[in-house]
């Protein structure tokens, strides 16, 4: 290809100052180019972008629910109307309500689906057993998240539905009838329990959720993306020089001569 | 193409999976240093005490003691087995002769000669993790307990007023809906199916006697409906002096609770004859005050023998929907669970 004009040489440069002079004081443009420019096996599957899926479905998730975390009223006099005010009158409120209703199941699939693709390609083997691990608990949070929001419109289905699933807790062993009591705040379901769910609901799962998210994303990181079963190679490539500044935004602006810093 | 296993630095990923490609699995470069094989080896025994464990559990279920035991025998055998191969590697080979450890023990020694004792780098870190402990748990510990005990604390809410006794007829239920605690509001609307038994004698004493039976569904908690035929236009409301109103619908020829949710049937004196529950329906006490039917406290059934005034109930601390009361699986439940 042709080497860069004189013109474009400036606009770029113009355009990667202030990329250089934030990475100078944070180094967080290497960070995130870190993060995001991975090498990759060559052979990658489009199976592989479930788990980008599933945390994408998570923000949805996450940004629909603190917008109705403005509008809903988790007591049990005003829960139903609130969720009733939310779907009819608010703007555009029955349409972040069925987003964050619908996107909870989405949620819930995907990661079942990025479990399977995990298991079926053999992902979960070493060095990658803990990254399996902190995905189960993820899943175990994901399905607190929906037994928890699932009690919340406070309509009948709600109320038995978790009636039944708080007394499937408390039929286990020695502790189920301690967890009953803890989940209801009481002996029975009363005027605490659905300020109780709602609080695990939106702050104390989300919070252990994010947390759990960000390790497994920084196995993934650490570890590499595995090969699929079939592939022919192995992957690993070395990385470039992250210790300078432009070493760090290598590859930021897709450069016309194959060469990221002729100049 | 070279294989990726064969430069591995720290900057590198490398991939374990096992390649297909022959042109180079001839070469020299066939393991790479993280290409360790799993230890241990595959092997059969967490099989085999998987099994001894279902076995243990089906016993459990079954109520065998056989079953059970050799359930047991499996999974310690195979447990054994299984931690022996797992632990083969960090046990030593052979006991060290007693002469040997004289020497590693030597250097030991003078290493910590050379260390101060206690520095005050090592104080001021003791300090810093100890008061950060101290500080984390007495915020800690409070919010926790403000978290967790309410949950355990036992309301003993009133009695409920019910109305004169004579708004029951003899023999026949009494659907009742009331608020168990008017203060909590909606949320504490209960049900109750109640009988009027008519007098028997206590203590040489003529006294009414009743039947109170909670709807909530022995097997998971759901609202169990009288199979009769609901007298609507019976229906009394009952304002007392104090408290909520009291709704008493009639009920005529009341043959069983049936629950919708999966099918649990009770007779009417809550004893299940069908369906998943693994108790009676559960009761409430009652009292008679001034010519009024007080309803009391909730407490769980076992089974109950023979009807009306004269049924022998197995009487049980009030316990959660689904959980044993009597027989073999009450020993699932050896704690009793505060506040209920």
């Amino acid at each position: 290809m042709a080497p860069k004009s004189a013109r474009r040489r400036q606009l770029e440069a113009a355009a990667l100052y202030p990329l250089d002079w934030v990475e100078e004081r944070t180094g967080l443009v290497g960070g995130i180019k870190y993060f995001l420019f991975r090498h990759v096996p060559r052979d990658t599957n489009w199976m592989q972008t479930l788990g980008a899926a599933t945390l994408t479905a998570f923000l949805v998730q996450t940004v629909t629910g603190v917008f109705l975390a403005m509008y809903y009223k988790p007591d049990p006099q005003n829960a139903y109307s609130s969720i009733q005010h939310i779907t009819h009158e608010v703007t555009l409120g029955w349409l972040v309500r069925g987003m964050h209703k619908w996107g909870a199941s989405v949620f819930i699939i995907l990661m079942f689906f990025h479990m399977a693709r995990v298991f079926l390609f053999g992902a979960y083997k070493y060095p990658r057993e803990l990254n399996w691990i902190v995905g189960s608990l993820l899943l175990v949070l994901g399905m607190l998240e929906g037994f928890t929001g699932y009690l919340l419109p406070w309509d009948q289905t709600a109320y038995w539905a978790t009636a039944v699933g708080i007394n499937l807790n408390a039929t286990a062993p020695f502790l189920g009838p301690f967890l009953a009591n803890f989940l209801q705040g009481g002996a029975q379901i009363g005027p605490d329990t659905i300020a109780r769910f709602y609080s695990l609901h939106m702050l104390l799962i989300p919070g252990g959720l994010i947390g759990l998210i960000v390790l497994h994303m920084y196995l993934v990181v650490r570890l590499g993306v595995t090969s699929p079963p079939w592939s022919p190679t192995a992957a690993g490539r070395e990385r470039p020089d992250e210790s300078k500044p432009e070493g760090a935004r290598q590859g930021l602006i897709r450069s016309g001569d194959g060469q990221d810093e002729g100049h | 193409m070279a294989p990726a296993g064969a430069a591995c630095g720290s900057w590198y990923v490398v991939d374990t999976s096992e390649s297909r490609a022959v042109e180079w699995r001839a070469g020299s470069e066939l393991s790479s240093p993280n290409d360790k094989p799993h230890v241990p080896a595959p092997s059969l025994w967490p099989v085999g005490f998987a099994i001894g464990i279902v076995c243990l559990l089906l016993g459990l279920v079954l109520g065998s003691w056989p079953i059970v035991a050799v359930g047991a025998v499996l999974a310690i055998a195979f447990g054994y087995l299984w931690v022996r191969d797992v632990t083969r590697d960090m046990r030593p080979k052979e006991a060290p002769a007693p002469g040997t450890d004289v020497a590693p023990s030597a250097p030991a020694a003078e290493a910590t000669e050379e260390l101060p004792g206690f520095s005050r780098s090592i104080f001021l870190e003791t300090a810093t993790l100890g008061i950060g402990g101290v500080i984390g748990g007495l915020v800690t510990l409070p919010v926790l307990g403000f978290a967790v005990l309410p949950a355990f604390e036992s309301h003993k809410a009133k009695d409920v007023d019910l109305g004169p006794i004579t708004n029951f007829p003899e023999g026949s239920f009494v659907v009742a809906t009331f608020l168990e605690d008017p203060s909590q509001g909606e949320v504490s609307r209960k049900t109750a199916f109640i009988r009027n038994n008519g007098l028997t004698a206590v203590k040489g004493k003529q006294e009414p006697s009743f039947t109170i039976i909670y709807s909530r569904c022995a097997h998971l908690g759901c609202p169990v409906q009288p199979g009769g035929l609901l007298q609507d236009a019976e229906t009394k409301q009952l304002a007392p002096v104090k408290g909520d109103p009291v709704k008493l619908i009639p009920v005529k020829g009341l043959s069983n609770f049936a629950c919708p949710c999966h099918g649990g049937a009770y007779d009417p004196e809550g004893n299940r004859v069908a369906g998943p529950p693994v108790r009676a329906l559960d009761r409430f006490a009652y009292s008679i005050v001034n010519g009024n039917l007080m309803l009391g406290t909730l407490y769980s059934v076992g089974h109950v023998e023979g009807t009306g005034a004269d049924a022998k109930i197995s009487r049980y601390t009030s316990a959660s929907p689904g959980v044993h009361v009597d027989g073999i699986e009450r020993w699932l439940y050896p704690i009793p669970v505060p506040g209920r």
